[in-house]
Order: structure tokens, then C-alpha cells, then sequence
């Protein structure tokens, strides 16, 4: 393809008509403009992202079931794990706060990892989920609100402030989140929604329509 | 004054969830992208107006949630309400400089610049002001990345709720500034996601006025 009939995007943070132009693996295109990063080439971006996100939804499920912290205080102990300290906000009265990080911890980071697979699993296997269009609509939509990165800061901050005064013993899902963490910025990294455009812009249109 | 082209000063317009980009027919009712069938627009509609409200309930709310107690710590010898500064002062006199920095970053600097940054970006786009356009670009970008994290102040509490509860020896429990709080760090991320940063660079190209 000739520069001239390389296909014209818009960016997306200051509206400038750009021609695509191939970047190498692993780089990021930004606005010559005003800097935004426009796409990035992830080499084999869609398989990348289905093992990160399978990878985290098991991790998230362990996450979930097992206690994260553990406090013990001359001789009496607790634990809690994540639903279970949604829970007793809840019971607290605390009933808005508790929705907040149900839906930032629990809802949000499950729905994201749900509809990944959903997505990438049947094209993967080479056929077309139905509902694509809807699917990525709502990933975009939900991705600012999954905190699991910061939630993370907060079991640590959580965790130094108690050590004073109790003995504190990291669970399970102490180390899942750890990992979650991790996964979450590189589904992040590697998934493009382009990629998936692209790849149903090179079916044929009767596959695609949904 | 800029010669670069705009999609919008071409009459064509990207679609916000696959990127594609169309052409903006005149006709009546909303234009919609013909590969994903989102509801397309060359700007954000009423994102000022949109932004503005969200921001200044932001600001009031911003008051109890830092007047009102977050926390409400209880022992057998005594009982202390904090609010958000006098938790990251009692940090801070305790020895835990590090997490009382964390604490104070996330909680007071991150809300109160985010604010002030967004009221910025919409005074200066109100005056359709063409000065450091690059700066403010830079400065929404940084507003988006940062406001999550505010977050963490919530998931501390919350955790220490749920695993200080040790029969009547110590008791923690979230009080109501947290509910403040958590209204203003989702009322203001939902602002930033109002702003259209390509309202930064109308003025500044010709042939395209909003």
C-alpha cells in the first residue's frame, strides 16, 4: 500500500486526520499533534489477551473465595475476605459505601473478564460471538471503574497499619490480588479493540452481521 | 492559527467505540457508525454543561467529605473519630511517615488538584483559549490517570472495618465522611469522562467552529 491509500484515522483526543502507518512490534503510535497514543502493535494481541484473561479469572476466583488478611489479637482471630468485608460494610449501615467497592472490586473486574472471554474464546476457535458490537461498547465503558490495582495499595496500607498492633497473616487471596495486579495492566497493554475490528473487517460481511 | 486537517472540519466524525471513521450526513435524527452502529457525534454532546455540574457537586460534597469523620476507631480505653487530615496526621505523629504520605496524596492532593485542573480545562475552553494547548492536553491525560486512585482511602477503611472487629476489644467502623468521599472521587471521575478534550483544540484550527 502507497502512503496515499493508507487508511485515515481521527485522533481521538484532538479530532487531527492522520494516515495510518505500520509501527513496529511492541510500539505505540501517538498524535503528532497532541500526543495521545493513537494504537499500539501487540504481536498476536488478541491470543496474548485470552491467556492473560483466563489466567486472571482464575486467580480472580481464588481471590474471591479465599481470606485476604488475617488479624490475630491476644489469642482471638478474624479474617475476612472481599465479599465479606463488602458485607459487613453493608451490615454497618454503610450501604452505599459497600456498593461502591462491591462494584469496583467485584462487579467491574468480573464483568471485564467475563465478556474478554466471551469475545476472544470464540474467535480464537474461529467463529463470531454474537453481540460483538455491545460487548466492546460495555468493556469500554466499565474499564475506568475496575480498581483492582488500587484495591491492592489498600490491603497494603491496611496491612502496615495494623502490623503495630496485631499479628497479621496474608491469605491466600493476599497473593492472588498481588497477581491480579499484574494481569490487569497487561490485558491492558495488549488488548486493542482495533484488533478485533480488523479482524472481523477481514470476514466475509455475512459472518459479521449480528 | 493551525492548517491541519480535522475530521470534523471535513465532516467526518470517528466512532468513539471502534475508531472508524465516517461521514457525517445531514440528516435528521443521530448519525450512527455504519460498522458498529454506536451512536456517533463530532464532540461529546453538552460536555460542559454535563462537566460543570458533575464538577461543582464534586466541590460540595468535598466539604462533609473531608469534615466529617471517615473512621471511627474504637478500644477499650478509647474512642476516636478521624477524619481524612487527622488520620494522616495521627499517621504521620505515630511514625507511619510512609503511609501517611500515600494516604495524603491519594486522598487530599489527587481530589482537590483534579478539581481545580478540570475547572481549568473548562474555563479555558469556555474563553476558547489557544495558550499551551499541548500543557492541557497533557493535563487532562493526568487527570484521567490519577483519579482512581483516590479510591484507596475507601478500601482501607473498608478493610479495617471488616477485620477489626474483635469482640469488644477493638471495634473499627466506617463514619459518614466516607460516604462524602466516595460521592466525590466518582463524581469527579465521571466529570473528567464528561470532558471532550478535543475542545481544547477547536480553537486553534480553522474552518471548524462549534
Amino acid at each position: 500500500m502507497s502512503y496515499q491509500t493508507k487508511p485515515l484515522i481521527a485522533c481521538r483526543e484532538c479530532d487531527l486526520l492522520l494516515r495510518e502507518i505500520p509501527i513496529s512490534p511492541n510500539g505505540v503510535a501517538c498524535c503528532r499533534c497532541c500526543g495521545a497514543p493513537l494504537y499500539r502493535s501487540t504481536p498476536d494481541s488478541l491470543n496474548r489477551t485470552l491467556v492473560f484473561s483466563l489466567t486472571a479469572a482464575t486467580l480472580f476466583i481464588i481471590a474471591n473465595v479465599y481470606p485476604i488478611l488475617g488479624i490475630e489479637i491476644q489469642g482471638t482471630s478474624n479474617a475476612t475476605n472481599l465479599y465479606g468485608a463488602v458485607r459487613s460494610l453493608w451490615n454497618q449501615e454503610m450501604r452505599i459505601i459497600s456498593c461502591l467497592v462491591f462494584v469496583t472490586t467485584i462487579l467491574a473486574p468480573a464483568l471485564e473478564l467475563t465478556m474478554m472471554i466471551y469475545l476472544l474464546l470464540p474467535i480464537r476457535l474461529r467463529w463470531i460471538p454474537p453481540g460483538i458490537t455491545l460487548i466492546l461498547r460495555i468493556l469500554q465503558s466499565i474499564k475506568p471503574w475496575g480498581m483492582i490495582e488500587v484495591f491492592m495499595l489498600g490491603v497494603l496500607v491496611a496491612l502496615v497499619k495494623l502490623l503495630d498492633s496485631a499479628t497479621i497473616i496474608p491469605g491466600v487471596a493476599f497473593w492472588s490480588f498481588g497477581g491480579l495486579t499484574l494481569l490487569f495492566s497487561a490485558i491492558a497493554v495488549s488488548f486493542d479493540p482495533r484488533d478485533v475490528w480488523a479482524h472481523l473487517d477481514s470476514k466475509p460481511v455475512e459472518e459479521v452481521a449480528v | 492559527m493551525r492548517q491541519e486537517l480535522t475530521a470534523a472540519g471535513l465532516g467526518l466524525c470517528s466512532c468513539h467505540v471502534c475508531g472508524l471513521l465516517s461521514r457525517l450526513d445531514k440528516v435528521d435524527g443521530p448519525a450512527h457508525c455504519p460498522r458498529c452502529h454506536t451512536r456517533v457525534h463530532s464532540r461529546k454532546p453538552n460536555s460542559v454543561g454535563y462537566c460543570w455540574a458533575l464538577l461543582i457537586a464534586a466541590y460540595i460534597l468535598y466539604v462533609p467529605a473531608n469534615l466529617l469523620p471517615i473512621m471511627e476507631t474504637g478500644t477499650l480505653f478509647n474512642y476516636r473519630e478521624d477524619t481524612i487530615m487527622s488520620g494522616v496526621l495521627h499517621l504521620w505523629k505515630t511514625g507511619f511517615w510512609g503511609i501517611a504520605a500515600i494516604i495524603f496524596v491519594a486522598s487530599i492532593v489527587v481530589p482537590l488538584f483534579k478539581m481545580l485542573a478540570l475547572t481549568l480545562l473548562l474555563f479555558s475552553v469556555q474563553r476558547r483559549s489557544t495558550l499551551w494547548p499541548v500543557q492541557r492536553a497533557r493535563l487532562y491525560r493526568w487527570i484521567e490517570l490519577v483519579g482512581r486512585w483516590s479510591m484507596l482511602d475507601i478500601y482501607v477503611v473498608t478493610l479495617l472495618a471488616a477485620l477489626v472487629h474483635i469482640r469488644s476489644l477493638a471495634t473499627v467502623k466506617a463514619g459518614a465522611g466516607a460516604i462524602a468521599f466516595g460521592a466525590v472521587v466518582v463524581l469527579s471521575m465521571v466529570a473528567a469522562m464528561n470532558f471532550d478534550p478535543r475542545l481544547i483544540w477547536d480553537p486553534l484550527r480553522k474552518g471548524y467552529k462549534l
